[in-house]
């Protein structure tokens, strides 16, 4: 082994430590300060409490906000799950010209600053006359959510064997029948997780929402205007240590059943006693 | 049953079948055998409804099944891959056609419990799809088509997925099932012995066109020509000249089996006066010590390979270009003849059979 090689060895692993605590430990505060007694998030902790969040449910805004949110999430979750099946369905089981193009473009908004993206889109609207409404942060929702949906889509339709269509076909179901007895049941747990991942990143979106969103705010836009008052910080950690929970049980789900997905679909081959 | 009138499939300039003409009767195990590439999926295909014909008609039971797709036609299919429902149980997958017919659920649950008895699963009902051995997949899939009660029960490769034991057990269990059914069966394959152990007729495919089609016995005994022969096993190849020829027989000269006078194979098309005269290598006997025969060819053992229960012994005959495989059972010593020692060998003349070059 060369001193080189040595040395990576024994620090690599010091160098890996450091990134993940660099990247996740700022997170771990939210939840560590949404209990300090003190409204200034500031170490030492003064003592625990949990009237911060105790006092949520007492802020009409904020519950608007919530369910908004909620109201936006799912409507773009539904929406570019459907699209997302389309387009996964399309991208395995067929080969047709502009493909590659096709499946590049779906995925760029995952690449694309998304603040330029939104004020296009802004322009766009006000262009076509609409107003600004939840509607229009749908619209934008569905645009980054897609790329998400339609990678653990393809996961799930990917691998399907085909013979499977065919046998039902065989066995006298129509097309369309053979999509709701065969395919849908098959993908299902892709597509429970296409659901969850863009419920989630509809949920935590600010830019989008933020351009978009007329007097109607979702969540994210509101924790952004209520940390202009230092006092209301503790609640906005407490709102935002929530959020975080939720989003990593739903996101947690989602993967678990993405996985269930593609073993379903790729093993199809039984033990051979 | 099947009545199969010059039908061809082309993907572009490739042709998958060239004008394949076929007749297949009701009742009957019939075989697509060939190598891959052949045409013989791309038929059977066809027949299910899954691939059309750019041109020639495919009939089954009389009627003309262009235009029809594949879940009206009274076909069914047991697919290479089997194509388990993995998200059903066995009773599921088997019932699966059913359902569309609204059957009263006392009629289905029989139905599946005579299709599950049929292929001996009775009992396995709630097992699910993915708990199976390969065997029992293949009888789910099995169980599936035939509950279904079809005209023609296609198979396409069924037993290229098991191992050679399950492989030989299960040929025996469907040439039993077909007959017990009484439907027709078409099974492509590549595996000879498994169209000769299980069909009644066989038709070999090369390059997307028909070559023969006959009983295995005479598939194996009377090939039509050097490339059926060669697919269906090891056979001598001896250069011959025709000397006559008539509607019932072929006479011919060769060196090292002179003149010899056979039956004229079905289909044999004559191509100038060179032809090529075939014995399979189990037809020629040793003859030991004394023995003597009236057909009988002599030698030197050249070389000799060993396969358990027989010997193979290459032959090298004073006049032949190539010398003579010989396949011979071990339970007289052919594993002992050592190489280098003379040996003469008998055979019957009517397993000398005349090819066209």
């Amino acid at each position: 082994m060369t001193a080189a090689r040595r040395l990576l060895t024994n620090w690599l692993p010091l160098y890996a430590a450091l990134y993940i605590a660099f990247l996740y430990l700022p997170i771990l505060l939210l939840p560590v300060f949404s209990f300090n007694t003190s409204a200034v998030p500031k170490f030492p902790l003064t003592g625990l409490t949990l009237k911060w969040y105790e006092s949520l449910p007492h802020t009409p805004a904020l519950l608007d906000a919530a369910w908004n949110s909620l109201v936006v999430g799912f409507a773009a979750a539904v929406v570019s799950t459907l699209l997302g099946i389309c387009a996964a369905r399309a991208l395995t089981r067929y080969r047709f010209p502009g493909q590659r193009a096709a499946s590049s473009l779906i995925m760029a908004p995952l690449v694309l600053p998304e603040i330029i993206v939104a004020v296009s889109l802004l322009l766009v609207l006000l262009q076509l006359g609409l107003s600004l409404s939840l509607f229009t942060v749908v619209l934008g929702h569905v645009l980054i959510c897609i790329p998400y949906s339609v990678t653990v889509l393809t996961s799930g339709f990917e691998g399907f064997d085909r013979s499977l269509e065919e046998a039902s076909t065989d066995l006298g179901e129509t097309a369309f029948g053979t999509f709701r007895r065969v395919t849908l049941p098959m993908v299902a747990p892709a597509i429970i997780s296409s659901l969850l991942v863009s419920f989630t990143i509809s949920l935590d979106d600010f830019i989008m929402a933020f351009f978009l969103s007329g007097t109607d705010t979702t969540l994210p836009v509101y924790i952004w205007g209520q940390l202009r008052f230092a006092a209301k910080l503790p609640s906005v950690l407490a709102l935002g240590s929530l959020l975080l929970v939720g989003s990593f049980v739903l996101l947690t789900f989602a993967e678990i059943m993405r996985r269930r997905a593609e073993r379903r679909t790729r093993n199809t081959g039984g033990a051979f006693v | 049953m099947i009545e199969i009138s010059s039908v061809s499939r082309s993907y572009g300039a490739f042709k998958a079948l060239d004008n394949a003409s076929l007749s297949i009767t009701k009742g009957e195990f019939f075989s697509l055998l060939g190598p891959s590439g052949c045409g013989k999926t791309t038929l059977l295909r066809m027949i299910a409804g899954f691939d059309t014909p750019t041109s020639g008609t495919i009939s089954v039971d009389g009627q003309p099944m262009d235009g029809i797709p594949a879940n009206r036609r009274p076909t069914n299919m047991v697919f290479q891959s089997y194509a388990i429902f993995p998200h059903l149980n066995v009773a599921q997958n088997v019932a699966y056609g059913l359902k569309r017919l609204r059957l009263p659920s006392a009629e289905e649950k029989r139905r599946v419990e005579e299709a599950l008895a049929q292929v001996s699963l009775s009992g396995l009902d709630a097992r699910g799809a993915t708990e199976l051995s390969g065997g029992q997949r293949q009888r789910v899939a099995l169980a599936r088509a035939l509950v279904m009660r079809p005209k023609v029960l296609l198979l396409d490769e069924p037993l290229s997925a098991l191992d050679k034991k399950l492989r030989e057990q299960m040929q025996v269990e469907l040439r039993r099932l077909q007959q017990a059914v009484g439907i027709t069966f078409v099974l492509v394959t590549h595996d000879q012995y498994e169209a000769l152990g299980m069909s009644d007729r066989i038709a070999v495919m090369f390059g997307g066109r028909i070559a023969q089609v006959a009983a295995p016995k005479e598939i194996y005994q009377r090939p039509v020509n050097r490339q059926v022969a060669d697919f269906l096993g090891g056979m001598n190849f001896v250069k011959a000249e025709i000397v006559e020829e008539n509607a019932a027989s072929i006479t011919v000269d060769t060196t090292g089996f002179g003149r010899v006078r056979t039956d004229k194979p079905q289909a044999f098309v004559r191509n100038g006066k060179a032809a090529t005269l075939g014995i399979r290598p189990e037809r020629l006997r040793v003859l030991w010590d004394d023995a003597t025969s009236p057909h009988e060819v002599s030698g030197k053992v050249v070389d000799r390979h060993y396969f358990g229960e027989i010997t193979h012994l290459i032959v090298e005959v004073p006049g032949l270009e190539k010398p003579l495989s010989v396949s011979e059972t071990n339970n007289f010593g052919a594993d002992d003849i050592p190489v280098g020692a003379p040996i003469r060998l008998a055979y019957d003349p009517d397993a000398l059979v005349a090819m066209a070059d």
